[in-house]
């Protein structure tokens, strides 16, 4: 067992209001710079809808991840012999304008335009060229289900449904959507990392924070192909490929970072798991079908004392193994079974989980009333508006017992509350759905508590990174003994 | 007189200082200018057109330098196969067409820079540098080949004798200076000046040209100090620094 430690991420679907906060925030502190503008290394994306870049999902066009080749796995467009060859033009690259090409407005001009007879415009420019640019995308492009046939239905996820379903997710009253923002995944088993030729990528041993290390980033750009959810982007100015970093300074600092701090709908929750590294490459070489459960397997115990004994032994700090034991997105994905990796099939082993949302199930029309009650227990489950398959072919690699299964438990938590708060329901009901989630009250309240009432600290179990250690982690401090300080090279020799 | 003095100038003075700069350089960017030493690709911006310029272009060189490389080091090896006129065309014939190649490669991506905006927008000074010499050399190669051919043949008699002087320190230049051909005087003479500019330029790019990735684990993890030292540690400061794995 090599037990390390992994900062991950839930994020509840539920409560995202599509806000974009975690975007600006994120835009605002690191991309914000030349070269840069087009990435969103935090994104929300309206589903169903195409996302950002284009069809990111569609690995037939982009060829990211990994694919299971007999007892292992190997990297779709990518890998060694397939990266050497192709340095010289990457077939699978996304260009700009799969993104969007980054513009801004002449404001200026409102104010030297000459005097007329029409209100003076600001005309959009690139911030590529400079010159003036029709927009013809955004990043946000289809936000909020807008211009559907173009983007909803092109959904790749939509592949998994047959055309008469389809048909009837896109009726005008059965219409619905979810939002689902999206950072680096810092996986487990990241295909970055293995695609990068130079070795510029790594997996930071202490938290497993994924990073692009700028110095020897030398433009291959193959992380770009080989990253499943393309949070790997390549800055045309520097030549040099920028990943989302988890605001890493902020979280040695024990901040949360800043997408999860900003967020309105207090939907992220950040905590350590941890997990047995020995196992991570049977774990992504799994059939499809087992591999959420198999996932979920390689995140450990950390009440367990075997597990604890070993951590010890692996170097793992006291409060990082007590972090864990706090850890928020242990409660959601382990012990409640409530939280899901996007996509799982591209087989990276992603660190950030999804509560799906529950969404409103579909009504019947009676004598043109609308009626949109439910009768029976699941009632809501089986006639959500998202058909399960839709749901399972972001969550579960197509498995959808599994998304029922979460569905389930997140109905007994209402519907249990329901009966705590109003009253109104059948004991009965409760205690049959409590049963068959194989769920009591008191972990139905703990879910209802961190659901909606958790404070900022029960969301973000940050381990300390112990301040005079995330100095050490820069510079050796015996190396800087009796200099000036750190950032000075030299010692203060007597001059002459 | 003048000609000695300009031989000697171009054939041994330039090269040698073509060398130094090009190790010094290159050294000094690499370990202090990391992040200056990139490819600068820019397939982000345009992907389509630049496929037609890159692939030939690169390959095109590729295989001429490695051919040049056995060229100098193994001449017998290259007589004994010339010995045969068949293989003889073969070899120049070869090597022409991936002259050819890295020629219209080339004429592809100047066109591309020229014709395409996003693409002048990230064009420097130092890429135009670039093109010409790199224009200059192919050319005056390709002119070579077809001026003075079976040059896969006296590369063994003119310039492996002069090249092997230099890297020994025992300059010789009568071999070169008896040649009558300037189309090869430009190809030696544009040679050195592109190993003078590499540390001033994008071709940086092909020392750093990846070959480690083959031997490397796929996976890489790295901590800022080992783990297990600092835990266990009884000392007062501790731990060397650990790199990957």
């Amino acid at each position: 067992m090599d037990v390390r430690s992994q900062v991950s991420m839930v994020f509840h679907l539920d409560k995202c209001i599509g806000c974009h906060t975690c975007s600006i925030a994120c835009k605002n502190i690191w991309t914000d710079r030349k070269g840069a503008e087009y990435m969103w290394w935090n994104n929300v994306e309206t589903k169903p809808g195409t996302g950002y870049p284009t069809k990111w999902e569609d690995q037939n066009i982009y060829q990211g991840g990994w694919e299971r080749n007999g007892d292992s796995v190997s990297l779709k467009g990518a890998g060694k012999l397939r990266g050497l060859k192709n340095i010289f033009h990457n077939p699978y690259m996304p260009v700009l304008d799969d993104y969007y090409e980054p513009w801004t407005y002449k404001y200026q001009d409102l104010f030297t335009a000459p005097e007329g007879n029409d209100q003076p415009t600001a005309r959009p420019v690139s911030l590529v060229t400079g010159e003036t640019m029709d927009v013809k995308a955004g990043p946000n492009w289809d936000d909020d289900l807008g211009g559907s046939p173009d983007y909803a239905r092109q959904d790749v996820n939509m592949q998994k449904l047959t055309p008469a379903e389809q048909e009837v997710m896109f009726q005008l009253e059965r219409m619905t959507l979810h939002y689902l923002p999206r950072i680096c995944n810092h996986c487990l088993n990241p295909a970055c990392v293995a695609s990068c030729p130079s070795g510029a990528l790594y997996k930071r041993g202490e938290d497993g924070v994924v990073l692009i290390n700028q110095e020897r980033c030398r433009a291959w750009r193959m992380c770009v192909t080989a990253c499943p959810y393309k949070k790997s982007y390549y800055n045309w100015h520097t030549g040099k490929s920028e990943k989302c970093v988890l605001c890493y300074p902020r979280l040695e600092s024990g901040q949360a970072p800043a997408c999860f701090h900003s967020c309105v709908g207090r939907i992220r929750y950040l905590g350590v798991m941890l997990y047995d590294a020995d196992k991570i490459e049977a774990v992504a070489s799994v059939p499809e079908d087992q591999i959420v459960q198999a996932q979920m397997d390689i995140y450990l115990d950390p009440f367990d004392p075997k597990v604890i004994e070993e951590a010890k032994k692996n170097g793992i700090a006291d409060s990082t193994i007590e972090a864990a034991q706090k850890s928020p997105v242990y409660k959601f994905v382990k012990l409640w079974k409530l939280a899901l990796p996007l996509h799982p099939e591209f087989r990276t082993l992603p660190n950030l989980f999804y509560v799906p949302a529950l969404l409103p199930s579909v009504g019947t029309v009676n004598n043109g009333i609308y009626n949109s009650n439910t009768n029976g227990l699941w009632g809501g489950i089986d006639t959500t508006r998202l058909p399960m398959k839709y749901l399972a072919s972001l969550f579960s690699a197509g498995n959808t017992e599994t998304v029922a299964e979460v569905l389930k438990r997140l109905m007994t938590v209402r519907w249990h509350r329901r009966n705590v708060t109003v009253g109104d329901v059948d004991e009965k009901t409760v205690n049959a759905a409590l049963e068959d989630t194989k769920m009591d009250t008191a972990t139905a309240d703990a879910i209802f508590r961190l659901t909606t009432l958790a404070t900022f600290d029960e969301r973000f179990v940050i381990p300390p990174a112990h301040r005079e250690e995330s100095i050490e982690m820069l510079e050796n401090t015996g190396d800087v003994k009796g200099n000036t300080g750190f950032g000075f090279k030299e010692r203060p020799a007597r001059g002459l | 007189m003048f000609n000695a003095t300009l031989n000697q100038f171009l054939f041994v003075i330039f090269p040698y200082a073509a060398l130094a700069v090009f190790l010094v350089g290159s050294i000094y960017r690499y370990k202090n200018k990391g992040f200056s030493v990139s490819s600068i690709s820019s397939q982000f911006l345009e992907g389509r057109k630049l496929f037609w310029g890159s692939q030939p272009f690169h390959w095109g060189l590729l295989i001429l330098f490695f051919g040049h490389l056995i060229a100098f080091l193994f001449p017998r090896a290259v007589l004994a196969w010339n010995g045969e006129p068949v293989r003889l065309l073969i070899l120049e014939i070869a090597s022409f067409g991936f002259g050819l190649s890295a020629f219209i490669g080339l004429g592809l991506l100047i066109l591309r820079r020229v014709t395409t905006p996003r693409i002048t927008v990230v064009t420097s000074k130092m890429d135009v540098v670039v093109f010409l010499i790199l224009l200059t050399q192919i050319v005056s190669g390709l002119c070579v080949a077809y001026f003075n051919r079976w040059g896969s043949s006296w590369f063994a008699a003119f310039l492996t004798p002069y090249l092997r002087s230099i890297f020994v320190f025992d300059p010789d230049i009568t071999a070169i200076s008896g040649v009558n051909s300037w189309w090869l005087k430009i190809h030696v003479v544009s040679a050195f000046s592109i190993i003078a500019i590499i540390p001033f330029t994008r071709f940086m790019h092909f020392l750093v040209y990846p070959v480690d990735y083959l031997w490397r684990s796929y996976q890489q993890v790295i901590w800022n100090w080992d783990r297990r030292t600092i835990r266990n540690s009884t000392k007062h400061s501790e731990g060397e620094k650990s790199t990957n794995n």
